[in-house]
């Protein structure tokens, strides 16, 4: 709230134990806090309780079984990996939209947001047709001898599509944003168009990228939808751990996953966590240059 | 560099260099320039034709094998025995069952979370109080969520050997594998999205018409009516789209907690997987569309107020600049 208002206003107002003039302050923070106790904070705590009912050697042994690493190394190896291509395609994609005209554009720009907007359900049974043996694209792999579907390969795909729209999204804006005087500047001075890439663009593209990079990657640890159908979900080899969660629920197994889950959520936040960090300390380092 | 140089190294549309220079030295017009030259003729910022052209294509050939082909495979097989089988797979009482369903769950989901928005939007944008950034941290909470967690917690609070599930069942409610079931989980997952909409766009727009309204005499509802929401309706609309498009989409969490009762706890993505598990390809395919169909509608709608709200937009940005 801008100085002024506040200085106009103020005589006005009773005081309150909010710095704002505006009724509503206590009903709608109210509701905000007790809406978000009741649906997400209540039930995500019994996670924890739950998990925290088993002693440490059992939920070690549930951790840390055979069939429970192989999937933690499935989840997380497709997940980097899914992520480390979109950030190398995915800055490609940012780049040409951003910088390029062509015809169509507007409409690939559009496409970008699919994985976003299309149910996990659909994404799983049409990447699943396509990349099968006989699908449009599984067809033209089979003969380089490359099996994606019920392979690891094929968790990899489904997660690089539903990764896709978080590198080209973060890197996108910062590029449209990006003062071409900057990059004039280079020029004239003498670089190349590569040097002028490599020490003027790159260092403002890398911490988006990383942004995008993990949050593509912690949505990829987590997904469960597009990837069921494509990766045939053998255990040990094709399982990845948000199904190991599904099966142990199935068996009434509920500490178990309760275990599991926990392990995969305090990834995923670590992970946000660290993206926070780093978009703070992205701001501020751009706030004194 | 002399100013005739400078002059040839821009094109007439470049911004660069300042108009002074330009006034100076007579700019030659580009084409009659030799093509040595034209080559050094672009601004510095552009890549020669080839690596354009080379760039481009990777960038459309990666988004075709991962996006468009998919797409169209859906599509495809949907439509793959005509018009007349697409439609009766929709005639099916079972995949009847399933779109009142999803329709039930949306339209009890997305109202309670857009209140819940514009509560938290109001709340955050409108105040001055601690642990206001944790506030807005948590409500992001659910994005970071496996969908199988999701529902997950919903199975841990009211199944059978949750905390009031035997509560609950002494009182003949039924929730896990059951509709309250699904539309919990459905309400958490889909928690953020007009919240994550609203809160930005409004403390991009700032208090001061709501004050001046306060001013006035109005009271709050007055302010919230008249004010606030004409101010932010496209932004609510947009965050109201969103959370729609994930509620009626939603696959994993609600996998977790229906039961996969047919014809009772069943939505759409969850009858789509039945009939793929059960081979019926063409008729998975036909009930995918409709899902498609309703994802191409909220990119066309996202497009459409994205354009309509630029005016809105810059506004806000020039009046929270100085």
């Amino acid at each position: 709230m801008s100085v002024s208002a506040v200085a106009l206003a103020a005589p006005r107002a009773r005081p309150r134990t909010s710095a704002g003039v505006l009724p509503g302050f206590g009903l709608s923070t109210g509701f905000t806090i007790l809406y978000l106790c009741v649906v997400v904070l209540v039930p995500l705590s019994t996670l924890a309780l739950r998990a925290s009912a088993l002693s440490w050697a059992d939920a070690w042994r549930i951790v840390a079984s055979p069939r429970a690493l192989a999937s933690y190394r499935l989840s997380f190896g497709a997940s980097f990996a899914a992520a480390g291509v979109n950030v190398v395609l995915g800055v490609l994609v940012a780049w040409v939209l951003a910088r390029y005209r062509f015809p169509g554009r507007s409409l690939v720009d559009a496409l970008v947001d699919l994985p976003f907007a299309l149910p996990t359900a659909v994404s799983g049974i049409a990447l699943t047709t396509v990349y099968s043996k006989n699908g449009w694209i599984g067809r033209l792999l089979e003969p380089l001898g490359i099996h994606a579907a019920f392979t690891p390969l094929g968790v990899g795909i489904a997660l690089t599509f539903i990764g896709l729209p978080f590198v080209i999204r973060t890197v996108q804006p910062v590029l449209e944003d990006l003062d071409a005087e900057l990059e004039e500047a280079a020029a004239v001075l003498g670089a190349g168009r590569w040097q002028t890439f490599r020490h003027v663009l790159l260092p403002v593209l890398v911490p988006a990228a990383v942004t995008g990079f993990a949050l593509a990657f912690a949505r990829a640890l987590g997904e469960y939808g597009s990837v069921v159908f494509i990766s045939g979900n053998m255990p040990l080899r094709t399982e990845i751990a948000p199904l190991l969660i599904m099966t142990r629920l199935e068996q009434y197994d509920y500490a178990g996953a309760a275990a599991i889950a926990v392990v995969l959520l305090g990834t995923s936040f670590l992970l946000l966590l660290a993206v926070n960090r780093l978009q703070a300390w992205t701001r501020t380092r751009a706030g004194l240059a | 560099m002399s100013d005739a140089v400078r002059t040839l190294s821009s094109p007439p549309e470049a911004t660069f260099p300042p108009p002074a220079a330009r006034e100076e030295a007579s700019p030659p017009a580009p084409e009659a320039a030799p093509a040595r030259l034209r080559a050094r003729l672009r601004r510095p910022g552009e890549d020669p034709p080839a690596v354009r052209w080379t760039l481009t294509a990777l960038a459309l050939l990666f988004l075709a094998a991962f996006v468009l082909v998919p797409a169209a495979a859906v599509v495809s097989e949907a439509l793959k025995d005509g018009v007349a089988l697409w439609w009766r797979s929709f005639v099916d009482p079972d995949a009847l069952a399933a779109i009142r369903l999803t329709l039930l769950v949306a339209a009890i989901a997305v109202p309670l979370n857009a209140l819940f928005g514009l509560a938290a939007a109001w709340s955050i944008t409108r105040f001055r109080y601690r642990g206001k950034s944790a506030l807005v941290s948590l409500i992001d909470l659910p994005f970071g969520v496996s969908p199988v967690i999701s529902g997950m917690v919903t199975i841990l609070l009211f199944g059978a050997h949750g905390w009031l599930g035997p509560w609950l069942a002494d009182h003949g409610v039924k929730v896990v594998f059951a509709v309250p079931g699904i539309v919990l989980a459905t309400v958490f997952v889909t928690f953020p999205f007009v919240a994550r909409e609203l809160i930005p766009f409004m403390e991009a727009q700032g208090t001061e018409e709501e004050e001046a309204a306060l001013v006035l005499g109005a009271s709050g509802w007055q302010i919230l009516r008249k004010v606030t929401l004409p101010n932010v309706k496209w932004s609510l609309l947009y965050g109201v789209i969103l959370c729609n498009a994930r509620a009626m989409g939603e696959f994993g969490a609600v996998s977790v907690v229906s039961g996969h009762i047919r014809g009772v706890t069943n939505t759409i993505p969850l009858h789509v997987e039945i009939l793929y598990d059960e081979y019926r390809f063409r008729a998975a395919f036909a009930v995918a569309s409709l899902l498609f169909v309703l994802a191409v509608v909220t990119l066309v709608a996202k497009k459409s107020l994205e354009w309509k709200q630029r005016p809105a937009r810059r506004e806000a940005a020039l009046r929270s600049s100085p």
